[in-house]
C-alpha cells in the first residue's frame, strides 16, 4: 500500500487542524562544558517522558521525539573524515545541514545538485556530504513507509564574512533549498525536509518514539558527540500521520503547547511583508525567503513559530527579546514597572501576541532557556546539580539525582523566563533579563510620543439621534426584530451582560432558514476542547486584554519608526462620539479616509461590484498614506442598500493582506447592522480594528425615550453598559478558544462557516473552513434586499413594527424550531398512553416537513433499499441498551426528574448520567444509581465512592449548549440536599471552571483517563466532545489517549443555561462532527478501539438511524426525554421557575412534576423500535453492520429550497477507505496498562488492612513514571467501606523519590502516604479524605520553604482529607477544592481558584489572583513583611485577621500538625511566638459564605 | 415576558357580569370590565413560554402574539399592545367578547394552573384603544387602483374587506340584509355583543377608511354575480354557512318550529329597532319554548327567550353531558369539550329552565290547528358511535315554540354556488385552492369555504385570503400580514 508522507484532505477530514502536545525538557551544563553526558542525559531524560507522547495504532509508531545539540565538533571532525575524506574546516567556520532526502529514485542526486547551488550561490562551500547511519529495524511499518534517508551536508564559510552573517547566510540559503526544490521537478517532495541547518546547533529527529531516537541514529551513542546542550522533544499528535518534519526540536525551539490565533498571527506576518526592510539581509535575501518566510510546505503551529522566532533572531533581536515580544507577559501587573509596561506596550503596537498554552524551550547554541505563556498552562520544573548539571522538563524526577546534589529547584512561572547563559556560567533571573531589555531603548518616551488619545480631539459637530420612525425604517433595513431589542440589547442596556437562555438551539440552521438572516448567522464560532484549554475570562480577568492600537505598524525589522503615530483603544468599541472624531482626525498627518460600503439597490448583480469598488478605494487609501480606513454604511436609502457589513470588512481585510499592506493601517468599521455580541466577535475575528455600531447605539436612546429600556439610566450610563456589555461577551468568545487578548484575536479568523459557498469564502473569507459549499453572493444579495425592500417598500406594506424573530423562542410566524406545540403534545401523548401509532405521527413532524429544514440531516435520505424481514433484525430490547440520556445534573433539574431518567434506562439496560453535579450516595446500588457518572471541570461530588459505583466514567471536555465555557449554579438553587451532594454550602453559588484544570493539552486528558481508569478499573471511560470543525482529529487523539468511548454532541443540544451567544453560535452540528470523528478514525485505523456516540436535538427513529450510519453505534437522547417527562419548552431552566417541576428546585413548582419512568422506557422503545423498521427496509440484521455505512445515505433529491439548494453534502457523506484488518465499529479493548501500576502489588501488601482493618505500613520507592499512586488501593478499599473508609492511618505508606502525576488522587479515608522528595501535577486531585504528607529528603541542601517540590494544580477537586506540605507547590493550588484541609510553605498563582470549602494555610509566598472565583472555605496566609494582600482577587472575598479564638485555635492546630508530620523548621518559628505571629495572618473569607454562616448562626 | 413569578403571585381574576335576576330584564351587554391595575396584574401571569401553546395550532387560529401584548399589558404599555393585538385580529372587538378562547385552553399556564385571562386582556386593549382614541380610520396612502367586490358581510368578509383595503385596493361589499355584520350581527345575542356600540362602530369606521358597503343585494338571487365579474378585478364570496340542519322527523310542518337563526335574527334585529308583521313574529313570550341542541346557538336561543318572557325553556341535547374536566381523551392543549353552563343557561335560574341529555326527538306533536304542542322523545344509550333507544323511556315535552339549533350543513347551494356552477367539496362547501375557487378571479373565504366555524377562524380566513388576492392583483408577494410562514419574511 502506498502511504503518503502527509494526509491529504479527503472527506471531512483536513490536515490542517492537526494538534500536538508533548513532553519537553533540556540539559545543559551551566558552565558550557561539553560533554557526552549531557547527550546521554538528555536521551535518558527523553525517555522518561515518554508517558506524555503518543503511540499510533501500532505500538511502535511514535509521534515523533528528537534532540538537538551543539555542533558535535570533535565527533563531526572524525566521522566525516572516515565517511567522506573531508577535513573540516575550525569549528563555527562550517556549518551542517541536516537534510531529509526523498527515497524516490533520482531524487537524492536531483536534490543534492539543487542543495549545492544554492550554496554555492550564496556565496559559500559545499564541503561534501555524509549519510547519517541509521537503524530502522525498531520501527512500525506505518512509519518505515514514510521514513526518508537522511543526509548531513557541510558547508564552509566564506572568508570575507563573520560567523554571525554566516549563519544568517545559512539560513536564506535553507529557505532557499527548500522553494528550489518544492519549485522543482524532484519526485516525493513532501519527504524532503530540513531539520537544521547552522553553524552552532544540529538536530536528530523523526517519526519515531523516544526510545527508538538513540537505536535510530547509533551517531547519538558515541562517546565523542559531545555537547553542552541537549533539547529534546516527544511529541503526542491528534492524528497518526505525523510526519518526520514535524517531529522537535526544531531549528531554535521544542514546543510544548498550541498556538490558538494561528491562522491571524500566519496572516498578520504575510501582510507585514511588504513592509519588511532590513540591514542584515539583502533585498535578494529578502526576496529568496519570502516563498517560505513563516510556514514550511506543511507546517504545524510549532513550525510556524519555530520559523518566526528564527526570522525575527536572524533579523537582529536577541532571542529572549523575540521571546518576549511574541509571548509577552500579562503587563497591567500593578508590581511591573513602567519601563517594562513600556517595552510591552511599545511591542504591542506591532506585534499581536502569539497566543495559546506554551511552555518553549529554546536556544541559540549559545544561551538555553525556556518562557511560558501569560496563562502558565503548561508545567515546566527544573533543578540544578552541585555538578552544574541543569534540568529543565515537563516533569520534576524525570532524571534522578542523588538529594543532597541538587542545589536548586525550581519552577517557570505564567508569563515568566527561565534563561541559562552558558558563556556567562549562570542562570539569568526574569526579571533581570526583562528589565535589561525594558532599558535598551527609551520605550516610555517612544510610546509617548507616538500615542495619540481619541478622547484628547475635537469633535467638529454635535452628535445627532435621529427620530422614532427613522430609527425603527433602519431597523427593519438592517433585519432587526423585536428579540433583537428585547432579548438582545436591552439586557445589555440595562445590566451590561448579556441575555441567559436555556434549552439549547433547535431552530433552522441559517442556511435552511426561509428568512434572511444576517451574514453573522452562518459564521459558528470554535472553541478549544481537549489540546488547549479555554480559559475563564471573569476569574483571571489578570491576563485579559481589550486594548488595541490603531495605525500603521511600520517595518518590524526595525526597533524605532518614528514617522509612526498610533490610536490607543481600550475597547474595540467606539461610541458616535469617538467615531466622529476619528473621522475628523488631523492630528500629527494622520489621516482617516471613509468608504461607502453601499451598493445600488436597484441593480440585480450590484453587490459583488461594490465589493471591487471597495477593495480599490481601499488600495488607493493605503498607497495615500491613510493611516485609517472606515468603511461605512452611512448614507442608506431607497436607492442604496448595505453591503453586509461582515462582507465588506472580510473582503478588504483580505485584500490588503494579499497586498501585504493590511499592517499599514486601520480598519474600522462604521455600521449599522452589528448588535449582538457574536457580529462583533466576527467582525474582529475576520479583521476589523474597531467597531462603531451607531444604530444599535441609536436604538438603544429611541427606547430609552420609549421607556422601554431602565428609566434611572442616562444615555452615557445605557450606551456604557452595552459597551461594557460587549467587551465581556467578547471576553467570553475569546477566551472559550483559550486567547487572553482583542490583538492576537484580531483576524483569528476562529470560525466555520455553514452554508456559505466556496466562491464566497475564497473570495473572501479566506481560509474559512466551510465543508458543505452553500449560497453565492447572489442569494446574500437576495438576502439583503428582502431587508431593504421592507425598510423601502416599493409597495404598501401592511405591518408597521419589527418582525417577531422566533430565533429565541418558538413564535408563530417566526423561525422554523424542530420542536413546535403540535409535536411536543404529540410525543407527550404518544409515550403517556404508550401509542406508537401517535408516536409515528409525531416523527413524520420531526423529520423534515415540506421544504422546511431545519438541520442538516433534514437534507439526507436513505439510499439503497433491500428490505428483509423485519424478524431478521435484532431485537428491540438490545437495541434500547445503546441509548443513554445526556449529561443534566441533579441541581439544574429537580431530583424528581432526575430519578425518573435513571429508573427508567436502569430499567431497559440503558444508562442515564448524573450530570456533573455529583449524585447523592443513597442511590448508589439500588435502581436510582444513574451508570454513568461525570466528571466535569468542578468536580462536584466526585470522590472515590462516586467513582467506583458508575459502569462509565464521562469527562466533559465540552458541552453543546456552551462549549468552552464553564457553568455556574446560582446560591438559589443549592439547596441542602444539592450543597451536600456536590460537597458544598447551601446558599452558596457554585461555579464550574471553563477548563478542567487538570486537562490543558491532549497528554493531560491521557493523564486524567488513566486516573479514573485507576479509580474504577470496570467503568468504561468516555470523553464527551462537542462537534467543530477538527473534532475528528481531536477524537483520534482522545483514541490514542485511551478513551474507550467518544460522544460527538451537537452544538444545539444542551439543556443548560447558557449566555443566549453560546446557545446560537457555538459549535456545530453532530452530523457534521459525527462523519468526520468517524472518516478519521477510520483512516487512522483506531475506529476499532472506540464506541462512538452522538448526541444532540435527536428526535426520531430516523434521526438515530442517521447517526448509526454516519458513524455512532450509541446514542443519547437528553432535550426530548425531558419533553417526556412533562417539559414543555418554557426555556426558563434559567429562573427556577420551571412550571412542570423539572428545571426547579422550587418546592410548590416540583409537586408539579408528572413524568414516569414507563413514558420513557416507551419512548426508547419507540425510537428502537423505528429504528428497526428502517433497519428492514434497509437490510441491516444488526447496529454492528450498519455503523458508518454512508453509503446508504444521500443528499435529498429536488431540493427547491433557495438557499439549501446550494448545499453539497459529498464531503459529509464520504465514505473512507476501511483497511481489511481494521474494524469500523468498537471490537478491541484499550489497553490502559494497568498492570504496570505500582498499586496492583500495594493492594496485595494491604489486603489484611483493607478486608479487616488491621493496620499496616509498608515502604515504597517512586519515580516520576508511576503516575496516579494510591488511586487504585484507595478504590479497591472503598469497594469495601464506601464513603467512610478506614480509621485514619490504617493504611500507612512511607514513600521515597519523586511522585509521579496525580500521586494520591482520590484517596480515600484511612489511607495515608508520606512522601519523602517531591511530586509533580496534580497531586492529592480529588482527595476524599486521606493524608497526604511531602516534604523534601532530609539531606537536601536547598531551602525548603522557598523552593518547589510539588507541582501545578494540587488538591483538585478535593473532597475532604488533609495534607502537609513542607517546600512551595505550584499553580492553581488548591483550585475547586470543596474540603480538604491543608498547610504547605509557598505557592504559586491562582491559589484557592473556585474554592468552596476546606482551610488551607499558607505559611509563605502566594502567587497572583489568589481567591479568584473563591466562594467557599477559608485561607490563612502567613504574610510576614504585609506584601501579599495585593495578590488576592478580592472580588469574592473579605480580607479579615485571625481574631477569634476559633480561628486562632484552628490555625495553631494545622500548624502544629504539620510540623509534627514534616518537621518544618519555619513553621515552628511561626509557633514559637504564636501572640505575634498570629497578628501576621490575613484570613480569606469568602464574603458569601460569611453571610450563609452568620445567618446560620442567628438561627441557632 | 410578564413578571417572571407572575404566574406564582397572582391568581387569575376575571371580568365581573351583572345579577342574572338585573341582566334579564334588557338585551344590554352585562359584563363590568376589571380595572387597568387589575388588568396589567393578569398580564403579568403570562410566562412568556418558550414555546407557548396559545397561539399555536391548539390556539388562537389568528396567531395573536399573546405573550408579546400580555407583557405590553403588564408594563403599561396599552398602546404598544393595542398595535401588536391588530397586526394580527382585524375585529379583537368581536373575538375579545365572543370568542371561545382556544388560546386560553391551550394557555401553558392553564396546564396544572388557571390559564392566563387572554381574551379579558385583548378586551381590555380593544375598548382602551376606542376609549383613548387610538382607533382612527386608516387610509390607505397609495390606491393601487384595483378592485373587488366581497360578497357576504360577515366577519370573514369584514375581514377580507378591511385587509384588502389596507394593501390599497379599492373594496365594495355586498350584503343581502339591512345591516351589515352577517352572522355577528343577526346571529350573536346583542348581549353578548353589542350591535350598535360595537358591531356598527367598527362598520363605521371601515366606511370611513374607504370600504363600500352595498345593502340588500342578494348576489347571485337578486343581483348576478356575473355583474360583479365583470366590474371587479376579482370577487370574493364569504356568503357564511347559511344552510342549517333540519330535523326531518313527523310533523315537521307544524307551526311553530324554527330554525334557531330565524329567531335570533329577529330577536336582534328587534334590539336594533326592526318591527314585524304578527304572522311572521316569533316570539317566545309566554311559551313553552323548547331548543333542541345544546351548543352555543343553542344557549342564545335560550338567553333571547328567557328574555322574552317564556313560560318554560328546555334544551335538549342527543349527546351525553361532557364532563367537568378534563379526561384522557381531551389532554391539555387540545380544545376540551366540557360543560360549562353558558350565560344563557345560567339565567334559566330565573325561569322555569331544564336542560336533558341523551334525548332523541321522535317526532313533533302539533294539534288541529297545525300549531305544535310538543315533541315525543326517548333516552337513548350511547355505545361508541351509535346509540340505541332506551325502551319505556319514552316521553313527551310539552312546546310551544322548537328552536332547531343543529349546526349548519354549508352554503346556501341556490345563490352564486348555482349561477357560475362553483365547485364544492364532498361537504357541499366551496372548493378551493390557495382559497381560489374553480372560477378564475372568483375567491371564497370563511364558512362557506370551511364550513361552520368561529368568528376567530372566518377572521383568519378572510386574512389570509386576503394576501391571496392580493398577490393576484398585484403579481407580487403580498406585504399584508399573514399566518403564513411559507413565504419568505422577517
Amino acid at each position: 500500500m502506498k502511504l503518503e508522507c502527509y494526509p491529504c484532505k479527503e472527506g471531512l477530514y483536513d490536515p490542517e487542524f492537526e494538534h500536538d502536545a508533548c513532553g519537553v525538557g533540556f540539559v545543559a551544563h551551566l558552565k558550557g562544558e561539553q560533554s557526552h553526558n549531557i547527550v546521554a542525559l538528555g536521551l535518558e531524560l527523553l525517555t522518561n517522558l515518554e508517558h506524555r507522547g503518543a503511540v499510533g495504532a501500532e505500538k511502535n509508531s511514535g509521534d515523533g521525539a528528537g534532540i538537538l545539540t551543539q555542533i558535535p565538533d570533535r565527533f563531526l571532525r572524525r566521522v566525516v573524515k572516515k565517511s567522506s575524506n573531508i577535513d573540516l574546516p575550525l569549528f563555527g567556520e562550517y556549518g551542517v545541514g541536516v537534510v531529509f532526502v526523498p527515497r524516490e529514485p533520482d531524487a537524492y542526486s536531483e536534490t543534492q545538485s539543487i542543495v549545492e547551488q544554492c550554496i554555492e550561490e550564496l556565496g559559500q562551500e559545499c564541503l561534501g556530504w555524509r549519510k547519517v547511519p541509521t537503524e530502522n529495524s525498531s520501527l512500525g511499518e506505518t512509519v518505515k513507509g514514510v521514513e526518508p534517508i537522511v543526509k548531513q551536508v557541510f558547508i564552509k564559510k566564506s572568508d570575507d564574512i563573520d560567523t554571525e552573517t554566516f549563519e544568517r547566510k545559512l539560513f536564506v540559503i535553507r529557505k532557499y533549498i527548500q522553494s528550489k526544490v518544492i519549485a522543482s521537478s524532484v519526485r516525493g517532495t513532501d519527504y524532503f525536509y530540513m531539520p537544521s541547518m547552522s553553524s552552532k546547533t544540529i538536530s536528530y529527529k523523526g517519526q519515531l518514539i523516544t526510545e527508538q531516537l538513540p537505536l535510530y541514529f547509533p551517531d547519538l551513542e558515541e562517546e565523542d558527540y559531545e555537547s553542552a546542550i541537549a533539547l529534546v522533544h516527544s511529541r503526542f499528535s491528534t492524528n497518526t500521520f505525523p510526519s518526520w518534519a514535524l517531529a522537535q526540536p526544531f531549528r531554535y525551539i521544542a514546543h510544548n503547547g498550541e498556538i490558538n490565533t494561528l491562522k491571524g498571527n500566519i496572516n498578520w506576518m504575510r501582510a507585514r511583508q511588504s513592509l519588511l526592510q532590513s540591514k542584515l539581509f539583502t533585498d535578494d535575501e529578502l526576496d529568496k525567503i519570502y516563498p517560505y518566510l513563516i510556514n514550511e510546505q506543511k507546517g504545524s503551529d510549532s513550525s510556524v513559530l519555530d520559523n518566526v522566532i528564527e526570522l525575527l533572531t536572524l533579523a537582529g533581536r536577541s532571542l529572549p527579546h523575540v521571546m518576549t515580544m511574541m509571548i509577552p507577559e500579562a503587563w497591567r501587573d500593578d508590581e511591573m514597572s513602567e519601563d517594562r509596561k513600556a517595552f510591552y506596550e511599545y511591542h504591542a503596537t506591532f506585534m499581536e501576541p502569539w497566543d495559546g498554552p506554551a511552555s518553549v524551550a529554546f536556544t541559540d547554541g549559545k544561551v538555553v532557556g525556556a518562557t511560558l505563556d501569560r496563562n502558565g498552562l503548561r508545567p515546566s520544573r527544573y533543578s540544578l546539580t552541585k555538578d552544574n548539571i541543569l534540568v529543565m522538563a515537563s516533569e520534576q524526577g524525570a532524571l534522578e539525582f542523588p538529594s543532597e546534589d541538587v542545589v536548586m529547584k525550581g519552577r517557570l512561572q505564567p508569563g515568566k523566563m527561565f534563561l541559562a547563559d552558558l558563556e556567562q556560567g549562570r542562570i539569568i533571573p526574569d526579571d533581570e533579563i526583562k528589565e535589561q531589555m525594558a532599558t535598551d531603548h527609551p520605550y516610555k518616551e517612544w510610546v509617548e510620543n507616538q500615542k495619540i488619545n481619541l478622547d484628547d480631539l475635537p469633535l467638529d459637530h454635535a452628535i445627532w439621534q435621529p427620530n422614532h420612525e427613522t430609527v425603527k425604517q433602519r431597523q427593519k433595513c438592517y433585519g432587526y426584530t423585536v428579540e433583537d431589542l428585547k432579548t438582545v440589547i436591552t439586557p445589555m442596556a440595562n445590566n451590561a451582560y448579556e441575555a441567559t437562555g436555556s434549552m439549547g438551539n433547535d431552530a433552522s440552521l441559517a442556511v435552511l432558514s426561509h428568512r434572511s438572516l444576517t451574514l453573522y448567522n452562518y459564521f459558528h464560532q470554535l472553541f478549544a476542547q481537549v489540546t488547549n484549554p479555554p480559559i475563564d475570562p471573569i476569574r483571571e480577568e489578570s491576563v485579559m486584554s481589550l486594548v488595541s492600537y490603531i495605525g500603521s505598524q511600520g517595518n518590524l525589522f526595525q526597533e524605532l519608526d518614528e514617522e509612526r503615530n498610533f490610536i490607543k483603544l481600550s475597547t474595540p468599541i467606539l461610541d458616535n462620539e469617538q467615531m466622529a472624531k476619528l473621522k475628523g482626525i488631523s492630528t500629527f498627518n494622520f489621516k482617516a479616509k471613509s468608504i461607502s460600503i453601499l451598493f445600488e439597490a436597484e441593480k440585480t448583480g450590484e453587490m459583488r461590484d461594490a465589493l471591487e469598488r471597495v477593495k480599490q478605494e481601499a488600495s488607493d487609501a493605503v498607497k495615500e498614506g491613510y493611516e485609517v480606513i472606515i468603511l461605512s454604511t452611512r448614507g442608506v436609502s431607497d436607492k442604496l442598500a448595505p453591503i453586509p457589513t461582515l462582507l465588506a470588512t472580510s473582503a478588504v481585510h483580505q485584500h490588503l493582506i494579499r497586498e501585504g499592506t493590511r499592517t499599514s493601517c486601520g480598519l474600522v468599521i462604521e455600521s449599522a447592522e452589528p448588535r449582538e455580541i457574536h457580529h462583533f466577535a466576527t467582525l474582529i475575528g475576520f479583521g476589523a480594528n474597531a467597531i462603531n455600531p451607531f444604530l444599535a447605539f441609536e436604538t438603544i436612546e429611541d427606547m430609552r425615550t420609549q421607556k422601554l429600556i431602565r428609566e434611572d439610566l442616562t444615555h452615557d450610563e445605557a450606551i456604557s453598559n452595552y459597551i461594557t456589555a460587549i467587551g465581556k461577551g467578547i471576553f467570553k468568545i475569546m477566551s472559550k478558544m483559550g486567547i487572553s487578548t482583542i490583538r492576537s484575536y484580531t483576524g483569528a479568523q476562529i470560525f466555520e462557516a455553514v452554508g456559505l459557498g466556496d466562491e464566497l469564502i475564497d473570495a473572501y473569507f479566506t481560509g474559512t473552513p466551510s465543508r458543505i459549499g452553500g449560497i453565492d453572493i447572489a442569494t446574500l444579495e437576495k438576502e439583503t434586499m428582502m431587508c431593504h425592500s421592507l425598510a423601502y417598500p416599493k409597495q404598501i406594506v401592511e405591518s408597521s413594527g419589527l418582525g417577531v424573530g422566533g430565533q429565541y423562542a418558538y413564535r408563530e410566524k417566526g423561525e422554523n424550531h424542530l420542536l413546535s406545540p403540535e409535536n411536543i403534545f404529540l410525543l407527550q401523548q404518544a409515550t403517556k398512553n404508550n401509542s406508537y401509532e401517535t408516536f409515528k405521527r409525531y416523527t413524520q413532524t420531526v423529520d423534515a416537513v415540506d421544504e422546511n429544514y431545519i438541520t442538516l440531516r433534514g437534507l439526507l435520505d436513505f439510499r439503497g433499499q433491500s428490505p428483509i424481514d423485519i424478524d431478521e433484525v435484532e431485537p428491540v430490547e438490545t437495541i434500547m441498551t445503546r441509548f443513554a440520556t445526556g449529561a443534566m445534573s441533579y441541581g439544574s433539574i429537580s431530583q424528581e426528574a432526575h430519578e425518573t431518567l435513571a429508573i427508567a434506562m436502569n430499567s431497559i439496560g440503558a444508562k442515564s448520567n448524573t450530570g456533573e453535579g455529583g449524585e447523592n450516595p443513597n442511590r448508589f446500588g439500588t435502581n436510582k444509581n444513574s451508570k454513568i457518572k461525570q466528571v466535569a471541570s468542578g468536580r462536584f461530588g466526585v470522590t472515590a465512592n462516586y467513582l467506583v459505583n458508575a459502569e462509565e466514567l464521562q469527562i466533559k471536555l465540552a458541552q453543546g449548549a456552551k462549549p468552552g465555557e464553564g457553568g455556574q449554579l446560582p446560591g438559589d438553587k443549592v439547596d441542602a440536599i444539592i450543597g451536600a451532594t456536590r460537597h458544598s454550602t447551601p446558599g452558596v453559588g457554585l461555579i464550574s471552571p471553563p477548563p478542567h484544570h487538570d486537562i490543558y493539552s491532549i497528554e493531560d486528558l491521557k493523564q486524567l483517563i488513566h486516573d479514573l481508569k485507576n479509580a474504577n478499573v470496570n467503568a468504561r471511560i468516555n470523553t464527551k466532545l462537542v462537534s467543530e470543525v477538527g473534532v475528528g482529529t481531536i477524537a483520534a487523539g482522545v483514541a490514542k489517549a485511551y478513551s474507550d468511548v467518544i460522544l460527538i454532541s451537537g452544538f444545539d443540544g444542551g439543556t443548560g443555561a447558557s449566555p443566549q451567544t453560546s446557545i446560537k453560535h457555538a459549535g456545530l452540528p453532530w452530523e457534521l462532527g459525527l462523519s468526520e470523528t468517524h472518516q478519521t478514525l477510520v483512516k487512522n485505523g483506531l475506529r476499532g478501539r472506540i464506541t462512538l456516540q452522538t448526541d444532540g436535538q435527536l428526535r426520531s427513529g430516523r434521526d438515530i438511524a442517521i447517526a448509526t450510519l454516519l458513524g455512532a453505534e450509541e446514542w443519547g437522547i437528553a432535550t426530548s426525554a425531558l419533553i417526556v417527562e412533562g417539559c414543555i419548552m418554557m426555556r426558563k431552566c434559567h429562573l427556577n421557575t420551571c412550571p412542570v417541576g423539572i428545571a426547579t428546585q422550587d418546592e410548590a413548582l416540583r409537586a408539579k412534576y408528572t413524568g414516569k419512568p414507563e413514558h420513557i422506557v416507551n419512548f426508547v422503545r419507540f425510537l428502537a423500535t423505528e429504528l428497526r423498521e428502517i433497519m428492514a427496509e434497509l437490510g441491516f440484521k444488526t447496529i454492528n453492520e450498519m455503523v458508518g455505512r454512508v453509503d446508504r445515505l444521500k443528499a435529498k433529491e429536488g431540493v427547491q429550497h433557495w438557499k439549501a439548494k446550494h448545499l453539497h453534502l459529498d464531503k459529509l457523506l464520504y465514505r473512507m477507505y476501511v483497511r481489511e484488518e481494521d474494524s469500523k465499529y468498537k471490537t478491541i479493548e484499550q489497553d490502559h496498562g494497568i498492570e504496570s501500576a505500582l498499586d496492583n502489588a500495594l493492594i496485595e501488601t494491604m489486603r489484611e488492612a483493607i478486608e479487616n482493618k488491621v493496620v499496616t505500613k509498608t515502604e515504597l520507592k517512586v519515580r516520576n513514571i508511576n503516575r496516579t499512586v494510591g488511586t487504585m488501593l484507595s478504590a479497591e478499599m472503598t469497594r469495601k467501606h464506601g464513603e467512610d473508609g478506614l480509621p485514619e492511618d490504617t493504611i500507612y505508606i512511607n514513600a521515597t523519590g519523586t511522585g509521579g502525576q496525580s500521586f494520591g488522587a482520590f484517596v480515600n479515608s484511612g489511607i495515608t502516604f508520606e512522601i519523602e522528595g517531591d511530586a509533580n501535577d496534580y497531586f492529592g486531585k480529588g482527595l476524599c479524605g486521606g493524608k497526604l504528607i511531602l516534604y523534601p529528603p532530609a539531606n537536601s541542601t536547598f531551602e525548603a520553604y522557598k523552593t518547589v517540590i510539588l507541582g501545578n494544580v494540587a488538591f483538585y477537586g478535593a473532597t475532604s482529607g488533609e495534607s502537609y506540605i513542607y517546600g512551595m507547590a505550584g499553580e492553581r493550588f488548591c483550585v475547586r477544592n470543596s474540603g480538604a484541609k491543608v498547610v504547605v510553605s509557598a505557592i504559586g498563582d491562582h491559589g484557592c481558584e473556585y474554592m468552596t470549602g476546606g482551610r488551607v494555610v499558607v505559611l509563605g509566598e502566594i502567587g497572583k489572583n489568589f481567591g479568584a472565583g473563591m466562594s467557599g472555605g477559608i485561607a490563612y496566609i502567613y504574610d510576614k513583611d504585609n506584601l501579599l494582600s495585593k495578590r488576592i482577587n478580592q472580588e469574592m472575598v473579605d480580607l479579615d485577621s485571625v481574631e477569634t479564638d476559633e480561628d486562632s485555635n484552628e490555625v495553631k492546630e494545622m500548624i502544629e500538625k504539620h510540623i509534627k508530620y514534616t518537621g518544618s523548621k519555619e513553621a515552628s518559628l511561626i509557633l514559637e511566638d504564636w501572640e505575634k505571629s498570629k497578628a501576621k495572618f490575613i484570613k480569606v473569607m469568602p464574603r458569601d459564605y460569611k453571610r450563609v454562616l452568620e445567618s446560620k448562626k442567628e438561627e441557632k | 415576558m410578564g413578571k417572571v413569578t407572575g404566574f406564582k403571585e397572582y391568581k387569575r381574576k376575571n371580568f365581573t357580569l351583572a345579577p342574572v335576576e338585573e341582566r334579564v330584564k334588557h338585551y344590554n351587554e352585562f359584563t363590568t370590565p376589571l380595572s387597568q391595575d387589575e388588568m396589567e396584574e393578569q398580564g403579568a401571569r403570562c410566562m412568556d413560554c418558550g414555546v407557548p401553546f396559545c397561539h399555536s395550532n391548539y390556539g388562537c387560529p389568528v396567531g395573536n402574539l399573546i405573550p408579546q401584548f400580555n407583557d405590553q399589558v403588564y408594563r403599561g404599555r396599552w398602546k404598544d399592545a393595542f398595535r401588536t393585538l391588530m397586526s394580527t385580529n382585524n375585529f379583537p372587538e368581536f373575538t375579545g367578547r365572543v370568542c371561545p378562547a382556544t388560546c386560553e385552553t391551550a394557555c401553558v399556564l392553564g396546564m396544572n394552573e388557571t390559564s392566563v385571562g387572554i381574551k379579558n386582556i385583548e378586551y381590555s386593549i380593544i375598548e382602551k384603544a376606542y376609549q383613548e382614541g387610538w382607533m382612527i380610520p386608516l387610509i390607505p396612502a397609495v390606491k393601487t387602483g384595483k378592485t373587488v367586490a366581497v360578497v357576504g358581510s360577515g366577519p370573514a368578509g369584514l375581514a377580507v374587506a378591511n385587509q384588502l383595503n389596507k394593501a390599497g385596493h379599492t373594496v365594495s361589499v355586498y350584503e343581502k340584509e339591512s345591516r351589515i355584520g352577517g352572522l355577528v350581527r343577526y346571529g350573536i345575542p346583542n348581549f353578548k355583543l353589542d350591535k350598535q356600540k360595537v358591531v356598527q362602530r367598527r362598520v363605521d369606521l371601515m366606511e370611513e377608511e374607504g370600504v363600500r358597503f352595498i345593502l340588500h343585494a342578494n348576489v347571485g338571487v337578486t343581483l348576478p354575480i356575473g355583474v360583479l365579474q365583470d366590474t371587479y378585478n376579482a370577487v370574493i364570496i364569504t356568503t357564511g354557512a347559511g344552510n342549517p340542519r333540519d330535523l326531518p322527523i313527523e310533523n315537521r310542518d307544524a307551526k311553530g318550529i324554527h330554525f334557531a337563526m330565524e329567531f335570533l335574527a329577529q330577536s336582534n334585529s328587534r334590539v336594533e329597532g326592526e318591527t314585524f308583521d304578527a304572522e311572521d313574529e316569533i316570539l317566545a313570550t309566554d311559551k313553552h319554548v323548547v331548543v333542541i341542541g345544546g351548543g352555543d346557538t343553542g344557549s342564545d336561543c335560550v338567553g333571547n327567550s328567557i328574555r322574552q318572557g317564556a313560560k318554560s325553556v328546555t334544551q335538549i341535547e342527543l349527546m351525553p353531558k361532557s364532563p367537568d374536566e378534563r379526561t384522557d381523551e381531551m389532554p391539555w392543549p387540545t380544545y376540551p369539550r366540557l360543560f360549562k353552563l353558558s350565560t344563557s343557561q345560567a339565567e334559566g335560574s330565573t325561569t322555569e329552565f331544564k336542560m336533558d341529555f341523551n334525548v332523541l326527538s321522535k317526532s313533533f306533536i302539533k294539534d288541529d290547528e297545525g300549531k305544535v304542542t310538543g315533541i315525543n322523545c326517548v333516552y337513548i344509550e350511547w355505545e361508541g358511535r351509535g346509540f340505541s333507544e332506551i325502551a319505556g323511556s319514552e316521553f313527551v315535552l310539552k312546546a310551544d315554540l322548537i328552536l332547531l339549533a343543529m349546526g349548519f350543513l354549508g352554503p346556501l347551494q341556490d345563490d352564486v354556488i348555482k349561477e357560475i356552477s362553483l365547485e364544492t367539496d364532498e361537504r357541499s362547501n366551496i372548493k378551493t385552492t390557495g382559497f381560489k375557487t374553480s372560477v378564475e378571479g372568483v375567491f371564497s373565504a370563511g364558512d362557506s369555504r370551511r364550513g361552520q366555524s368561529l368568528v376567530v377562524w372566518a377572521i383568519h380566513e378572510g386574512r389570509e385570503c386576503a394576501v391571496e388576492v392580493d398577490k393576484y392583483l398585484t403579481g407580487k408577494i403580498s406585504m399584508l400580514n399573514s399566518k403564513s410562514k411559507a413565504h419568505c419574511e422577517l
